[in-house]
C-alpha cells in the first residue's frame, strides 16, 4: 500500500457568477513512503490547490471536495475536522512558497516551533523549546539557542525558509508537501535549501510531495514527476524519462521553452520553443484533450474525444491520442 | 581611442573608474561612470539621518547601440537601482549618466524631458504596472502625445496600431481595458508603450520574472525580434542567469552595490573570473537530471548593504579569500580582452589562481 493514493481528486470552486470553476478534475497518484514526487506546471493547472485538497485546507464552500485522499489506508476526505487536526502538521505538514507571510509575526520563532510540539506530542514548554533549539540546528542555523527567542523579522528569507522546514519536520511527519519552497527565494540561497531538503531526506525519511514551476528544481530533486495541466494530469514518469524521452506534446513544449545554462558555450541560444494561446478558461467543461487549443499535432480526434491516461512506456503515462507508444513489457 | 576620449565630455574629468569605458573606438549609446545611490535611513529623536543604505555604490559600464546588457545579482544588490537612477525615477547621488554624448544626470527635470523620450522602461509586474482605469489606446497614446511625435489624430491612431502590430497583438484590442489581457499579453502593452516614444534604449526590470515558462519565452522572443527589427539597445535587469546567458551580449554581475564582474556572455558563462560569479552559476538548477555538476553552496546570507564588509565585499562568503580581501578593496581590472573582474586572485600568479583558466579551457 502506498503512504499516499489520490484517485480522482475533484476540487472545484462556485464562481460568483453561479459558475463552477475546475481547478482540479480527476486527478489520480499516489506517493510511496520515502519518495519524492514533483508536480509540475503553469499558475492555474492545480498544483497548489492540489496541495491544499490533501491537507484539507480548501475552505469549502466555495470549494467542493470529491473522490478520495487516502493517506496510509485512511481517507481524509471523510475525517472529521478534528481528526484532521491530528494529522495537520504532525503525520502530513507543509512548506509554503513565502516565508515572509507564512510565519507569525508576533511570536518567536521557539515558540512557532515548539507549538506543533506542545500540540501534538504533549511536550511541555521547556520541552519544546529544547526540541526547537534541536530543530534549528538540524536545518543549520547558526546559533539556534539565541535564535529560538527571536522574531521572524530579524531573520533573512533564506533562515526563514529554514524556520518554515523546522516547523514542518519537528513532528517527523510521513510526508511532508512543499509548495514552491524555493521560489521566492534567491539562486545561493535555493542552492543551500535544496541541499538542506535534500540531507534531510536521508535522515528524517519523509516522502515529499514537490510542487514547482521550475524544472531545474525538479530535476535536481525529485525522482518522479507528475506534470499537470489545466486541472489534469498529462504525464506522469521517473524523472529520468521525463527529461530524456518527454511524451505528451505539452511536456515537450515546457521543455523547450527553457533555456540552459551554458548555451552560449554549445551555440545552441537559437529561439526558443513557444506554446502558442492561452491556458483554457476552466469553468467551461472542456471536450476532448485540455491540451488541444495549443498543441501543435492536434487533431478533430482530440478535440472531441479525452485521451486517457495510457502506459507509454514501463512507468511512463501520458494523456495523448498520439504520443508514440513503446513496447510495454507485460 | 584617443580621440574619441578628448573630444567625449564624459571624460573631461574622468574618474579612475571610467577607464572600464574608454577602452572602446566608437561613442557608446549609453555611458555610465561611477554611479552611486545612497539612500538615507532617518531614525532617532529628531528624526535625523543615522545611516546611509550603500544600495548603488559606484558602478560603471556603458551599451553600445543595438546591444544588450544585462545586469544580473540576487535581491539586494543595487541592480533595480542603478535602472532606476540611470532614468532618474530618483537622482543619483554621485556619478554620471550620459546618453549618447550628453550628461543627463544633472539636468533638470524640464531639459530632461524631451530626453526620457529615448529610453523606455518594462518593469516586472504587468498587472500593477499598466492603469486599470485606461484603454490600451490611451495607454499607448499617453507618450506619444505627451512628446508631441504626432503630427494629427489619425497619425496618433496609425502609431498606436502600429505599436499593436509590433508587439504582435490585434489591432482590434486597442479599446479593451487593461483587466482583458493575460499576463502574457499585458507585458505586451507595456513594452509597446515603452517603444511609443521611439526610444534607442530599452530598461526591462525582472520583465519576464513573473511570467510562466510559455509565456516567458513567448516575450523573450519578442524582446529579441525587436532588437533585430529596431536597433534596440537593452539594458535587462534580471536574476534568471538561464534567460540572461540566452538573450544578452555582454553581462555584468552585481553584489552589494558594486558590479564584481563585466564580460561579454561566452566569457562570462564559459570562464567567470570573480568568485560570486563562479558560484552563482554554480547554484542555478539545470533542468537535465544526473546532471554531473561541481557545487559551490555559498554559505551564510549577503551582508547589509547598509554597513558593508570592509575591503571586498563579497570576502565574507568567498570560499578563496585571504587577508589581502579584508582590508583591500579590488578594482575592476581586465583579465582577458573585454572581461573585467574585481578580485585580488588575478593578481597571483596564475598557478596560484583558481580563476585562471579560459573559455576554451571550460569547453575542452
Amino acid at each position: 500500500m502506498a503512504l499516499l493514493e489520490v484517485e480522482n481528486l475533484q476540487t472545484h470552486f462556485r464562481t460568483p457568477d453561479g459558475g463552477v470553476n475546475r481547478a482540479v478534475d480527476g486527478l489520480s497518484f499516489s506517493v510511496e513512503a520515502g519518495e519524492t514526487v514533483a508536480i509540475v506546471g503553469e499558475s492555474g493547472c492545480g498544483k497548489s490547490v492540489t496541495s491544499m485538497s490533501i491537507l484539507r485546507l480548501i475552505p469549502e464552500p466555495p470549494g467542493k471536495l470529491a473522490g478520495s485522499i487516502r493517506f496510509e489506508g485512511r481517507d481524509l476526505l471523510k475525517l472529521s475536522e478534528r481528526e484532521m487536526r491530528a494529522i495537520r502538521g504532525n503525520e502530513i505538514s507543509m512548506i509554503f512558497q513565502e516565508p515572509m507571510t507564512s510565519l507569525n509575526p508576533v511570536l518567536t520563532i521557539g515558540q512557532q516551533i515548539g507549538e506543533a510540539l506542545r500540540l501534538h506530542q504533549g511536550l511541555s514548554k521547556s520541552q519544546a523549546e529544547a526540541k526547537a533549539v534541536e530543530m534549528l540546528t538540524l536545518v543549520g542555523i547558526p546559533a539556534p539557542a539565541k535564535r529560538v527567542k527571536e522574531y521572524p523579522h530579524q531573520l533573512s528569507g533564506g533562515m526563514r525558509q529554514r524556520v518554515m522546514i523546522a516547523i514542518a519536520l519537528a513532528c517527523n511527519p510521513k510526508l511532508l508537501i512543499a509548495d514552491e519552497p524555493t521560489t521566492a527565494l534567491d539562486v545561493t540561497i535555493q542552492a543551500q535549501i535544496l541541499d538542506l531538503m535534500r540531507d534531510l531526506k536521508r535522515t528524517v525519511g519523509a516522502a515529499i510531495v514537490l510542487i514547482t514551476h521550475d524544472l531545474g528544481v525538479v530535476a535536481e530533486v525529485a525522482e518522479r514527476v507528475i506534470v499537470m495541466y489545466a486541472g489534469r494530469k498529462v504525464e506522469e514518469a521517473r524523472v529520468e524519462d521525463l527529461f530524456r524521452t518527454p511524451k505528451h506534446p505539452y511536456t515537450q513544449g515546457l521543455l523547450g521553452a527553457v533555456p540552459k545554462l551554458g548555451s552560449s558555450l554549445d551555440g545552441t541560444t537559437e529561439r526558443l520553443a513557444e506554446i502558442p494561446g492561452l491556458v483554457p478558461s476552466l469553468k467551461q467543461k472542456i471536450q476532448g484533450c485540455v491540451f488541444a487549443s495549443r498543441c501543435p499535432y492536434a487533431t478533430d480526434l482530440c478535440r472531441e474525444v479525452a485521451p486517457a491516461l495510457e502506459e507509454k512506456a514501463p512507468r511512463h503515462v501520458a494523456a495523448c491520442h498520439y504520443a508514440v507508444k513503446e513496447a510495454v513489457a507485460a | 581611442m584617443s580621440m574619441t576620449m578628448g573630444t567625449h565630455p564624459a571624460h573631461a574629468n574622468a574618474h579612475p573608474a571610467a577607464q572600464a569605458n574608454a577602452h572602446r573606438g566608437a561613442r557608446p549609446l549609453l555611458e555610465v561612470n561611477d554611479l552611486k545611490k545612497h539612500f538615507p535611513i532617518k531614525g532617532g529623536f529628531f528624526g535625523g539621518t543615522t545611516g546611509q543604505v550603500y544600495a548603488v555604490d559606484g558602478v560603471t559600464f556603458h551599451i553600445d547601440k543595438g546591444e544588450t546588457l544585462s545586469l544580473v545579482g540576487e535581491s539586494g544588490c543595487g541592480k533595480s537601482t542603478v535602472g532606476k537612477a540611470l532614468l532618474r525615477l530618483f537622482p543619483p547621488t554621485a556619478g554620471q549618466v550620459v546618453l549618447d554624448g550628453q550628461r543627463i544626470d544633472d539636468l533638470s527635470a524640464g531639459k530632461l524631458r524631451p530626453l526620457r523620450r529615448r529610453i523606455g522602461v518594462v518593469f516586472q509586474d504587468p498587472f500593477s504596472s499598466l492603469n486599470p482605469r485606461m484603454r490600451v489606446k490611451d495607454l499607448l497614446a499617453e507618450p506619444i502625445r505627451n512628446f508631441g511625435l504626432a503630427k494629427n489624430s489619425a497619425d496618433l491612431d496609425e502609431r498606436v496600431a502600429k505599436l499593436m502590430d509590433t508587439v504582435r497583438l490585434p489591432r482590434d484590442a486597442v479599446n479593451r481595458w487593461p483587466h482583458e489581457f493575460s499576463g502574457g499579453q499585458r507585458q505586451r502593452i507595456c513594452i509597446a508603450r515603452a517603444l511609443a516614444g521611439e526610444p534607442d534604449l530599452i530598461v526591462c526590470d525582472e520583465a519576464v520574472s513573473a511570467l510562466d515558462v510559455s509565456v516567458k519565452a513567448q516575450i523573450v522572443n519578442l524582446l529579441q525580434d525587436l532588437q533585430k527589427e529596431l536597433g534596440l539597445a537593452m539594458l535587462f535587469i534580471s536574476h534568471d542567469l538561464a534567460i540572461v546567458e540566452h538573450m544578452t551580449h555582454r553581462v555584468a554581475v552585481m553584489y552589494l552595490g558594486k558590479i564584481v564582474e563585466i564580460a561579454p556572455r561566452r566569457e562570462l558563462f564559459g570562464a567567470p573570473k570573480h568568485p560570486y560569479t563562479e558560484a552563482l552559476l554554480s547554484a542555478v538548477p539545470v533542468p537535465e537530471p544526473g546532471a554531473a555538476r561541481e557545487r559551490i553552496v555559498l554559505t551564510g546570507d549577503v551582508p547589509s548593504p547598509i554597513n558593508p564588509p570592509t575591503g571586498c565585499r563579497f570576502h565574507t562568503r568567498c570560499p578563496y579569500a585571504f587577508d589581502r580581501c579584508r582590508s583591500d578593496e579590488p578594482k575592476l581590472q581586465q583579465t582577458t580582452p573585454g572581461q573585467w573582474a574585481a578580485c585580488h586572485l588575478h593578481d597571483l600568479p596564475a598557478e596560484k589562481n583558481p580563476l585562471a583558466r579560459g573559455v576554451s579551457a571550460t569547453l575542452a
